[in-house]
C-alpha cells in the first residue's frame, strides 16, 4: 500500500472518531445543560417574546400586553401575602409617576385573589397604576412564575429584557424602568 | 502499522491474530496455543491497532469492556447512594434554604454531609448524568470497535482453511474417508438446515451466523433507551407537575397550554361495613376507616386556538370527568391523576350581629371567604361593612394586619358595625377565638355561627412522549438478547486430502452439546472419522496429572 494512501486513511479515521465523539460529546452536554437549569424555573429566558396575554383591571378596562408595543411594560407579580411585594408597591408607584409619560406602563399582576382584597389593598396603598388579577393563574403559568415577587421587564419590542425576582428597591425600579424606556 | 500478509497472500488489518481468509495463526503466541481464541474471529479490536492520536486515545478508552464495567460499577453505586436518605423533591420543603435545613435536622451531621456533597439531588447532578453519558459513549464505542471487524471477517471468511487453523478448533475429527463422504455430509448438513458452500475438496457449513449480532442489537436497544430518557429532559416531552385545586376553583393546567380545569368537587367515600360490603367489617372494626374512592370531579375547558393566557370568555368546555386513583383523566397525550387531598378548608364563615348586653341578634351574615363582598345589609337597616379582610391572619406590623398565605386559614375581618341604635358605627377586628376593638368599647359584636367548607384536590399533571421511544429501545434490547442467546452461530469445515482422508473441525459461540448432537448425526450419515473435544480432553488430562501430583 502506498505511503499516500496510507495517509488518506489515517486521515479519515481521526475525522471519523472526532465526529462521534463530539456528537456524542455534544448530546451529553446538552442533557447536562438542561438538567441543571430545569430547576432554575426560567423556561422565558431574556431575550424571549415576552408571551402575549389578556388581562381585567379593577375598573372593567382589558389590558393586552401586545397593545403596549413600543412602550416599555412594568410586569409585576404579586400577592398581597407577599411581604416584599407590598414593600414596593409605593416605589413604583412613585416611579410611575415619573416614567408614565416618557412611554413606560406598570401592570401589576395579581395572583388569582378576590377583587375585594386587591381592591382595599390598591386604595389602601394608594396605588395608580393598574392592576389586573390572574383568576385561572393562566398568564402565571405561561410566564411561570415560582417566587413572588418577579418582575418581567419587557422592552418595546416586545421582549424580555430583564427578569427580577425578590424585592426591589425604589432605585433598582428607576434602573429598570430607564432600560425600557423608548428611545 | 504495516498490514500483516499471511502466507496465503491475504492482507489483514495490523493487529489480526487469526488470518482472516485462511485461519493461519499470524503471531508466535497464537502459533503455540493448543486452542484458537475464537471470539471475535481472531480479528484485531480496531482501536487497539491505533494508538496515536488524541483522538485515538480517547476512543480506545471507551472501547475498552474493563472502562464499560467500570463505568456501570460506579454508576450502581452512585445511584445506591442516592437512596441513603431521600431525594430533595420528597422532602416537605421548597426554598433551598428550607431543604438544607430540613436534612441537617432530621438526619443531623449526616444529612448536612449529604447535602453538601450535593446527593440530595443526585439524579440530576452534572456528573451522575455525565456518567450515563460516559456509559452511552462506551457502549456505541466498544460496540463499533467489535462489530465492524466481526462483520469484515465472517463476510470474508473462505471455504478452505489452513490444517493448521482446524487442528486449533474445539472439535476436531481425524480419519480415513470414502470418496462420497464429502458428498453426503454436504446432504445431511443441508438436511440440518446448514448453509453450505463448497470449494475444491472442501465444504464450509454454517448456521445462525446472526446470533453473533446479538449484543450489538441489544446495544442499539440500550443506546434508543438512554437517548429516550434524555429527551425527557428536553421541553415539551416530558412533564410532571402538581396542580392543587380547590372546589370550585378554575385554574390553568400548568404545563399544558391553553388547558384549564374547574374542580366540581372532591369525595372520599369509605367503607361502611354494612350490606353487601360486610365483609369488610372485620378490617373496619381493626383499623377504623377503610377508604373506598378518592374522586375529584372536573370539566375540562379549552382556550380557543389563537385566544391568549387570561381570556376566558369564550373557554369551550371539553369533557366533564370524574379522577379517581388509578383511572387518570387522559386527554390531548396528557392524564390527571388523582394524588393527594386536603379536607375541610374554611369555605364561608357566618356570624350573627349581636347586641353584647341583651344578646338580641339583628340578623345573619355569611362572608364568602373566597370572594368577599363588601356590604353585608341587614333586615332592620343594620350594616356590617367589610374593610379589610386578611384570608390567613399572621400579626400587625406597623399596626396594619398581615396575611402570610392567600388561603382562608386563620380568616381576619376588620369590620364596621352599623345599626340604628349606633349610627356612627363601631370598629371591630374579628379573628377566630379573638375579637380587638381598636376604636374602643362596642355595644354589638360579630357572634360566630359557624361554617362551611371545602375540599382541595392534588392532582398529578402528567405526559411522556418519550414512552414509545424507550419501549422500542425495550424491544429492541429484548430482540438482540433473544438472537444472543436463543441462537447460535455453529460451523464445520471439513476437507478431504488428496489421499483420501477427512479432516473436520466444528465451532460454536454457544451450546458445545447441540453442535455435538448435529455433528453426530451427520457421521453416522456419511461416515466420518470419530470426532473429539480438544477442551475437554485438555480438561480431563489436567485432572489426571493434577491426581498424580497429590
Amino acid at each position: 500500500m502506498s505511503t499516500e494512501k496510507k495517509r488518506n486513511k489515517k486521515k479519515n479515521r481521526t475525522i471519523m472518531r472526532s465526529v462521534i465523539l463530539l456528537l456524542l460529546v455534544a448530546a451529553i452536554g446538552y442533557t447536562i445543560y438542561n438538567s441543571v437549569t430545569a430547576d432554575e424555573v426560567e423556561v422565558l429566558k431574556v431575550g424571549d417574546a415576552a408571551p402575549d396575554f389578556t388581562l381585567t383591571d379593577l375598573d372593567g378596562e382589558t389590558h393586552k400586553l401586545s397593545d403596549y408595543k413600543g412602550q416599555g411594560v412594568f410586569l409585576n407579580f404579586w400577592g398581597t401575602w407577599c411581604e416584599p411585594c407590598i414593600k414596593e408597591m409605593p416605589a413604583m408607584a412613585s416611579q410611575y409617576e415619573v416614567y408614565e409619560d416618557q412611554g413606560v406602563q406598570i401592570l401589576a399582576v395579581n395572583i388569582a385573589q378576590s377583587n375585594f382584597e386587591v381592591e382595599t389593598f390598591a386604595r389602601q396603598y394608594g396605588l395608580n397604576f393598574p392592576i389586573v388579577i390572574d383568576r385561572d393563574k393562566s398568564v402565571m403559568t405561561a410566564y411561570n412564575i415560582r417566587p413572588l415577587p418577579t418582575t418581567m421587564l419587557v422592552n418595546p419590542q416586545g421582549e424580555i429584557q430583564r427578569i427580577v425576582t425578590g424585592e426591589m428597591t425604589e432605585q433598582d425600579i428607576a434602573g429598570f424602568m430607564e432600560e425600557i424606556k423608548p428611545e | 502499522m504495516d498490514k500483516l500478509i499471511c502466507k496465503c497472500g491475504h492482507e489483514n488489518p495490523p493487529g489480526t491474530v487469526l488470518c482472516e481468509s485462511c485461519g493461519r495463526p499470524l503471531n508466535e503466541q497464537e502459533q503455540n496455543k493448543q486452542l484458537a481464541d475464537m471470539r471475535y474471529e481472531g480479528t484485531a479490536r480496531r482501536s487497539q491497532t491505533y494508538n496515536k492520536s488524541i483522538i485515538d486515545k480517547i476512543w480506545n478508552f471507551f472501547s475498552s469492556v474493563k472502562i464499560g464495567v467500570g463505568i456501570i460499577i460506579v454508576l450502581l453505586i452512585a445511584a445506591a447512594l442516592g437512596t441513603i436518605l431521600p431525594q430533595k423533591q420528597y422532602v416537605p420543603a421548597a426554598t433551598d434554604a428550607d431543604i438544607e435545613a430540613y436534612y441537617t435536622d432530621i438526619y443531623g451531621s449526616v444529612g448536612t454531609v449529604y447535602h453538601a456533597l450535593g446527593f440530595h439531588d443526585l439524579y440530576n447532578s452534572f456528573w451522575f448524568i455525565g456518567l450515563v453519558g460516559m456509559l452511552a459513549i462506551s457502549l456505541i464505542i466498544a460496540s463499533l470497535d467489535r462489530f465492524v471487524p466481526l462483520y469484515r471477517s465472517l463476510k470474508n471468511q473462505r471455504v478452505l482453511r489452513h490444517s493448521s487453523f482446524m487442528r486449533k478448533q474445539r472439535i476436531l475429527a481425524e480419519g480415513p474417508g470414502d470418496a462420497d463422504t464429502l458428498k453426503k455430509a454436504e446432504e445431511k448438513l443441508t438436511d440440518l438446515k446448514y448453509k453450505v458452500s463448497t470449494d475444491k475438496n472442501g465444504l464450509l457449513a454454517e448456521k445462525g451466523r446472526f446470533s453473533r449480532w446479538g449484543p450489538y442489537v441489544n446495544h442499539i436497544g440500550l443506546i434508543i433507551f438512554l437517548f429516550g430518557v434524555m429527551l425527557r429532559m428536553m421541553p415539551g416531552f416530558y412533564v410532571d407537575e402538581t396542580l392543587w385545586i380547590r372546589e370550585g376553583e378554575t385554574r390553568a393546567i400548568p404545563d399544558a397550554p391553553g388547558y384549564v380545569l374547574e374542580s366540581k368537587g372532591f369525595t372520599l367515600e369509605t367503607y361502611t361495613g354494612e350490606g353487601e360490603e360486610e365483609k369488610f367489617g372485620e378490617a373496619i372494626d381493626r383499623v377504623g376507616t377503610v377508604a373506598k374512592n378518592y374522586q375529584t370531579d372536573v370539566v375540562l375547558y379549552k382556550i380557543p386556538e389563537g385566544a391568549l393566557p387570561g381570556d376566558t370568555a369564550d373557554m369551550e368546555m371539553v369533557e366533564e370527568h370524574a379522577i379517581r386513583v388509578n383511572q387518570p383523566f387522559k386527554f390531548d397525550g396528557y392524564a390527571l391523576y388523582q394524588m393527594d387531598f386536603q379536607q375541610d378548608e374554611l369555605k364561608t364563615m357566618s356570624f350573627a350581629l349581636q347586641n353584647k348586653e341583651t344578646g338580641e341578634s339583628r340578623g345573619d351574615l355569611t362572608i364568602d371567604l373566597v370572594n368577599p363582598e363588601t356590604n353585608y345589609e341587614l333586615e332592620d337597616g343594620s350594616l356590617v361593612e367589610l374593610l379589610g379582610y386578611y384570608p390567613d391572619f399572621s400579626g400587625f406590623e406597623n399596626g396594619e394586619p398581615q396575611t402570610a398565605t392567600p388561603l382562608p386559614k386563620n380568616p381576619g375581618f376588620l369590620v364596621k358595625m352599623t345599626t340604628p341604635d349606633t349610627p356612627d358605627g363601631e370598629t371591630s377586628f374579628i379573628t377566630i377565638q379573638n375579637t380587638v376593638e381598636p376604636l374602643g368599647d362596642n355595644d354589638y359584636k360579630l357572634a360566630f355561627q359557624g361554617v362551611e367548607t371545602r375540599d382541595a384536590s392534588g392532582l398529578t399533571v402528567r405526559k411522556d412522549r418519550t414512552l414509545p421511544i424507550l419501549g422500542l429501545g425495550g424491544l429492541i434490547f429484548m430482540i438482540g438478547v433473544a438472537q444472543g442467546m436463543y441462537f447460535n452461530h455453529r460451523r464445520f469445515w471439513i476437507q478431504q486430502q488428496a489421499d483420501g482422508s477427512i479432516l473436520l473441525a466444528g465451532h460454536t459461540n454457544k451450546n458445545w452439546f447441540g453442535l455435538k448432537k448435529d455433528l453426530d448425526q451427520v457421521t453416522e450419515h456419511a461416515s466420518l472419522p470419530a470426532y473429539r473435544d480438544q477442551q475437554e480432553d485438555m480438561e480431563a488430562q489436567e485432572k489426571r496429572e493434577g491426581e498424580q501430583l497429590t
